[in-house]
């Protein structure tokens, strides 16, 4: 069981793109050689901004209960687990249907076509958080974009921000065990998400600051 | 009780008085019917009862249903139907037959399914015909050397009792608890060791099965030593015990991990659905404006998010599930990067 205490906070701002979850990801037991974790770029052309995307395992997955094989399962400790593999019938419908975009279709090491005929995800490195550990990607990132640990540290190390783990899609809330950081004073009860849905992104490439939208 | 229920349950009973009929005809109004062997018609009864239930339940969710129906629907569809046909049967023999789809994840464990599943066709092929008494052998009238085969009441050919083929086929169960048995431990040396393996396993989802298997192909091997051997040491009790161990393999089969036996043929129908889908319109993202898949398979997600409960419309047009899984991500951080526009951040 993943200790109550422990939880995992994101602050996407942090992000320097490095890289090293990507890397560390693939060692874990659970999924070992393949990556989880998902390093998004938000407008690679004008901007070096990347975002670091875990599976936020939400309270209602909306991957489990679009899941035809009833493959995808919530442990009692909150933890969406990665499909089981006797059950995937590798549909994608979880792929499409997740509104954090985590579940991977996995097409195997190397391989150029969908050989696995599997579903994987970020399972929290189960095999390490169950047993009191770190998740891979938050025991090497660098910059602390990734945080795993208790609230009470988190409070202590990131003074001017708060976790909030609501987010909304369109008329959908989603409650999640995964946090991520806003800020103290901030008057947000919930991320609105698709609000950005027209955003541009916040690190623009130098010459490009001026860029107005004609 | 609830119309699924009240469904699965007539089609469960449906399913269940079939075989019964089945078994009385097969057997010729039970007269090829070996009476010892009760047991295992009852458990067997009632493990088609268990399965057909929870298949009929399964596919009235909303995400099986869709694809039970659109499975069917892009199979028959006109003008793919032959091709479908040819796809269809190279993925029975390629991805079903021969564990492909195992192969390309592991080789040990592309293995270790092998043998599991082979051994268990292979011992399914044997005992059920023979516990419904659809098959028996007869000496044969003319040859009192050789054995006739029987398959329902009809005579079919004969061999001679004392041959490679006639020890290669009494012997069936055996060469099939072999594959079981080295499957099983296959299975059992990945358990013990897999560290991945035993962050996430189940007593009864991935011990249970493994233990039922290897307790009845050893409790079988044991019937097989007692009277080849031994002079028939302890053989009834060891015929309990074994019927013991089938029995409750059957019971198991309709709630644990042997129920993807039945489960897994739906990958078939998703195959179809994804080939068929590749070919026509192509859902664009609202955010990149890239294609990302197909308008039917976004149109069908939509439609079993409502039935499930789930609201993601973004407007009267639009709705999320009409952007990308790489755009959700980013989203993920652009909404974040804005609640923090214009305030100064932790250090």
């Amino acid at each position: 069981m993943v200790p109550e205490k422990m939880e995992f906070f994101i602050d996407a701002n942090r992000c320097i793109g490095c890289k090293a979850c990507f890397q560390a990801c693939s060692e874990c037991d659970t999924h070992k050689g393949v990556s989880m974790i998902h390093l998004e770029t938000i407008d690679r052309e004008r901007s070096v901004q990347t975002v670091p995307v875990v599976c936020m395992h939400c309270e209602d997955p909306t991957c489990a209960q679009v899941c035809p094989a009833d493959a995808i399962k919530r442990t009692p400790d909150g933890v969406v687990q990665t499909a089981r593999k006797s059950r995937c019938i590798a549909c994608s419908n979880c792929v499409l249907a997740c509104p954090f975009g985590v579940p991977k279709m996995e097409s195997g090491r190397g391989a150029s076509v969908s050989g696995f005929n599997l579903m994987m995800k970020c399972d929290m490195c189960y095999d390490r958080t169950s047993v009191g550990k770190k998740p891979m990607c938050a025991t090497v990132c660098p910059s602390g974009a990734l945080f795993y640990g208790t609230r009470e540290q988190m409070q202590k190390e990131r003074p001017r921000s708060r976790p909030i783990n609501e987010f909304r899609f369109g008329q959908q809330t989603v409650k999640t065990k995964v946090n991520v950081l806003v800020p103290r004073d901030s008057a947000l009860e919930q991320l609105k998400v698709t609000d950005a849905l027209g955003s541009q992104p916040d690190i623009l490439l130098l010459g490009m600051y001026q860029e107005e939208e004609p | 009780m609830t119309r699924e229920r009240w469904n699965a349950g007539m089609l469960a009973l449906t399913a269940t008085l079939l075989l019964a009929f089945a078994i009385a005809a097969g057997s010729r109004d039970f007269h090829n019917f070996d009476a010892a062997l009760i047991g295992y018609t009852f458990s067997t009864l009632f493990a088609t009862f268990g399965v057909a239930y929870r298949y009929a339940m399964w596919l009235q969710r909303p995400p099986t249903a869709m694809y039970w129906r659109r499975g069917w629907t892009v199979f028959f569809r006109p003008g793919h139907l032959l091709a479908n046909c040819r796809v269809w049967l190279h993925r029975v023999l390629g991805e079903f037959a021969a564990n492909e789809f195992i192969f390309r994840r592991s080789k040990r464990r592309w293995l270790t399914h092998m043998l599991l599943m082979w051994g268990c066709i292979l011992a399914s092929a044997v005992t059920f015909p023979l516990v419904f008494g659809w098959i028996h052998f007869a000496t044969d009238a003319d040859r009192l050397d050789f054995y006739r085969v029987h398959v329902f009441g009809i005579p079919t050919f004969a061999f001679p009792t004392e041959s490679l083929f006639g020890f290669l086929l009494f012997h069936a169960l055996v060469w099939a608890s072999f594959l079981v048995i080295a499957g099983c431990l296959m299975a059992l040396r990945r358990r013990l060791r897999d560290a991945g393996a035993q962050a996430l396993q189940q007593f009864a989802e991935d011990w249970a099965p493994l233990i039922l298997l290897f307790a009845i192909s050893v409790t079988g091997l044991m019937l097989t030593a007692s009277y080849t051997w031994m002079k028939g040491y302890g053989y009834e009790f060891l015929a309990l015990l074994h019927a013991v161990t089938v029995i409750a393999t059957l019971i198991w089969l309709p709630f644990g991990k042997f129920f993807h036996i039945f489960q897994r043929p739906a990958q078939l129908g998703v195959n179809f659905y994804h080939e068929v889908g590749g070919k026509e319109t192509q859902q664009p993202c609202l955010r990149c404006d890239r294609p990302f898949a197909s308008q039917m398979h976004v149109k069908d997600l939509m439609t079993v998010e409502k039935q499930l409960g789930f609201h993601y419309e973004l407007d009267e047009q639009r709705h999320y599930q009409q952007v990308c899984p790489a755009c959700r991500r980013a989203l993920l951080g652009l909404s974040q990067g804005e609640a923090w526009k214009g305030i100064s951040r932790d250090v």
